[in-house]
């Protein structure tokens, strides 16, 4: 039943008052053995959930950090298979820090959804983000999921009027992510003026936490979005850290985990608006 | 695995959900889902409206130059000594392929739903000197992707697009070919989303685009229906395409569909073989899949990465089919055979040499089992080909492959 670590993590962030953060991080970027070490190294950096990207070699919806991370980790060989098996080693250390994957269809659909949701379970996966997968095409692979006590999480965004809401949230559990811009990860930025309406709206519609992602690169746009959201997502910032650390012959682990801090911080410390 | 059942009406795919079977669909970022729905709409509306449908055919008339004959080939059908051959003349279109029937159905209704900016992408550069096109006669903003290793190769068309007036973004990401196009143009209409129309160059992709370029295309088989029965006074015994999205292939087959006396061959292009990797053979080589919205087959490793496809000709090199054709294959009502670059390159230079056409290297693939096909067929058959485009644009490339400087 592990769709309820993200429920007992956000209850209890609730309880604290404050928002939650929650990195991104590729799989298998720029190795598998970094990337690991730095899973492991997160939640006492401060993230409250986490979400691991496995790669594709067709990101539609991603910019060039992301892009880029996904090549790094498909030329070290990283695979759906070995992102579970990282998973599975971050989990035998942490059983708390819920983990969400996230990526593309076309891996899953390889893999098959039942087989694949088996082993995401058995790995300590709690629930899945798949960017080309809109809830009109989402029912089997849902089904796979929850049969196995993982949420799929749902994507709304800035064209997700009213009127199509329910039809995104009708199976949402776990959370709603909020794409704060119209545009790939790690292009435009987010206004938290703009943001706060549409999570009102969403959470108010779902009854679930709403997530914001896509724009936040800095501890202080973290600290304005964790000001109206549940949870701030960064994960453009944090794979362009990976990319420089390795350009400059730097400590990846130590470099990605010390922006992890500082974003995890602005979070923890935000003033939450009361609702 | 069993195959599906056939249907009893062909043309009644896809269903509501843009299914053919089981592929097809939607599968794109929810940014995206508002417009695609969007599209839909207004693409269904279009298509019933009276007025839409004549204005078409007016820039199809005057503009693109239809009907394209249907010729029939006298000296390639004693060549092999089989069925009749017929080809029906899409290369002699304004733009020299048949893509421009889909850029003038598509910018029409991009402009009936009040867009005010174009994108496209392109690989061979044939679809997007037809977009350039249409975009410089409407006076519409044009961009056009293209992955940066084919702006290399398609020089001249990189050329006419800008004569045209159409900026051309080279893309590096990923393998810097034809599927990056694609994904570039999907990551500029995610975050363009108010004015922008993609305008897409193939029957492929999600829905409602393999539905929609279809119709568009299927000018092609219609006219072909009307003017071999003319010439024959019958329907032929084969009709013959080649495939890369298959916009083609299915304008063609598509009036078709329902007389099973016409066999449906799709030609998938070999590369350097089928026993090689080097190839984009989509359907012979790949399996099915998700990629740039719909489910289809796909050039895939085991882990589900989508993987480069090769091949001569620019306009075939890509790894993923439509999902119409996905459907025909398995349900049986299609026949997707296949060629190399080296018997496409021999059968640029018969079509030359035999008749004085000289064929886009992607027709070439076609024109490369007409001969296995006409025998098939036999004397006293007839057979139609569809001449998909011109081969001005691919006379470097056949010399370079002859050793010849140019
Ligand atoms: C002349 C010609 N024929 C065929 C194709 C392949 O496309 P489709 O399979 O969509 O017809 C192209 C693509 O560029 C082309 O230029």
């Amino acid at each position: 039943m592990t769709k309820a670590r993200i429920d007992a993590r956000f209850a209890a962030l609730k309880a604290e008052g404050r928002a939650a953060f929650v990195p991104y991080v590729m799989a298998g970027d720029p190795d598998a053995a970094t990337a690991l070490a730095i899973l492991k190294g997160l939640p006492a950096a401060g993230a409250d959930l986490i979400e691991v990207g496995f790669p594709f070699s067709d990101p539609m919806a991603e910019g060039p950090p992301i892009q880029r991370a996904a090549q790094r980790a498909l030329a070290k060989g990283m695979t759906l298979k070995g992102t579970l098996e990282a998973i599975a080693a971050f989990r035998a250390e942490d059983q708390a820090t819920p983990i969400i994957l996230m990526g593309y269809l076309n891996p899953l659909v390889t893999w098959g959804f039942e087989a694949f949701a088996a082993e995401a379970a058995e790995a300590g996966v709690d629930g899945v983000i798949v960017v080309d997968c809109p809830p009109e095409e989402a029912d089997p692979l849902a089904d796979a999921l929850e049969a196995h006590g993982m949420a799929l999480i749902f994507l709304t965004t800035p064209t997700t009027d009213d009127k199509r809401l329910p039809t995104v949230i009708r199976r949402a559990a776990g959370f709603v992510y909020y794409v704060s811009v119209a545009g790939v990860t790690g292009v435009k930025e987010a206004d938290a003026q703009a943001v706060a309406p549409n999570v009102e709206r969403i959470r108010k519609a779902s009854g679930l936490p709403v997530a914001v992602g896509f724009g936040i690169k800095t501890p202080e746009r973290a600290s304005a979005i964790a000001q109206v959201a549940d949870a701030v997502v960064v994960g453009s910032a944090l794979v362009d850290e990976v990319a420089e650390a390795v350009d400059l012959n730097e400590d990846v682990t130590r470099r990605v985990l010390s922006k992890v801090e500082s974003l995890a911080k602005a979070v923890r410390f935000a003033r939450r608006v009361p609702v | 695995m069993n195959a599906p059942a056939r249907p009893n009406d062909y043309t009644a795919y896809p269903d509501a959900k843009g299914r053919f079977g089981d592929y097809g669909g939607q599968y794109v970022p929810e940014t995206l889902m508002p417009l695609v729905h969007d599209l839909s709409a207004a693409w269904a509306a279009a298509k019933v409206d009276p007025a839409f449908q004549a204005e078409l055919k007016g820039y199809l008339t005057h503009y693109v130059g239809r009907p394209s004959p249907l010729y029939f080939a006298s000296r390639l059908t004693e060549h092999f000594g089989g069925a009749k051959i017929y080809l029906k003349r899409e290369e002699l279109n304004h733009t020299g392929s048949h893509k421009i029937n889909n850029c003038m159905g598509q910018i029409l209704l991009a402009m009936r739903m009040g867009k005010t900016r174009i994108i496209a992408e392109t690989g061979a550069g044939q679809h997007g000197v037809a977009t350039a096109t249409v975009c410089a006669r409407f006076g519409l903003p044009c961009v056009v992707y293209m992955g940066a290793v084919d702006v290399e190769r398609q020089k001249p068309n990189v050329f006419r697009m800008n004569l045209l007036g159409a900026e051309v973004r080279p893309v590096t990401s990923g393998s810097a070919t034809l599927k990056d196009a694609m994904n570039e143009a999907l990551r500029d209409w995610v975050t363009n989303v108010h004015d922008t129309y993609y305008l897409i160059g193939t029957a492929a992709g999600m829905h409602p685009y393999p539905e929609m370029v279809r119709d568009f295309q299927s000018v092609i088989g219609q006219e072909a229906r009307a003017q071999i029965q003319e010439a024959e006074g019958r329907l032929p015994d084969a009709v013959v395409a080649c495939v890369g999205g298959g916009s083609n292939a299915i304008g063609i087959f598509h009036p078709f569909l329902n007389d099973e006396g016409v066999k449906l061959y799709g030609v998938e292009a070999a590369g350097e073989g089928m026993d090689t990797e080097r190839h984009a053979a989509a359907i012979n080589g790949g399996r099915p899949g998700v990629l740039h919205g719909n489910m289809t087959y796909l050039l895939q490793d085991r882990e589900g990465q989508i993987t480069e496809a090769h091949s001569i000709s620019a306009g075939l090199d890509y790894p993923g089919i439509g999902p119409e054709h996905s459907w025909l294959h398995d349900v049986g009502r299609a026949t997707y055979l296949t060629a190399t670059d080296a018997e496409s390159l021999d059968a640029f230079m018969l079509l030359s040499k035999l008749e004085g056409i000289l064929p886009a290297i992607e027709s070439a693939h076609a024109l490369a089992r007409i001969g296995d096909i006409a025998r098939d067929v036999g004397k006293g058959g007839v057979v139609v080909l569809n001449l998909s485009g011109r081969g001005d644009k691919d006379v470097a490339t056949v010399a370079a492959h002859l050793g010849r400087q140019i």
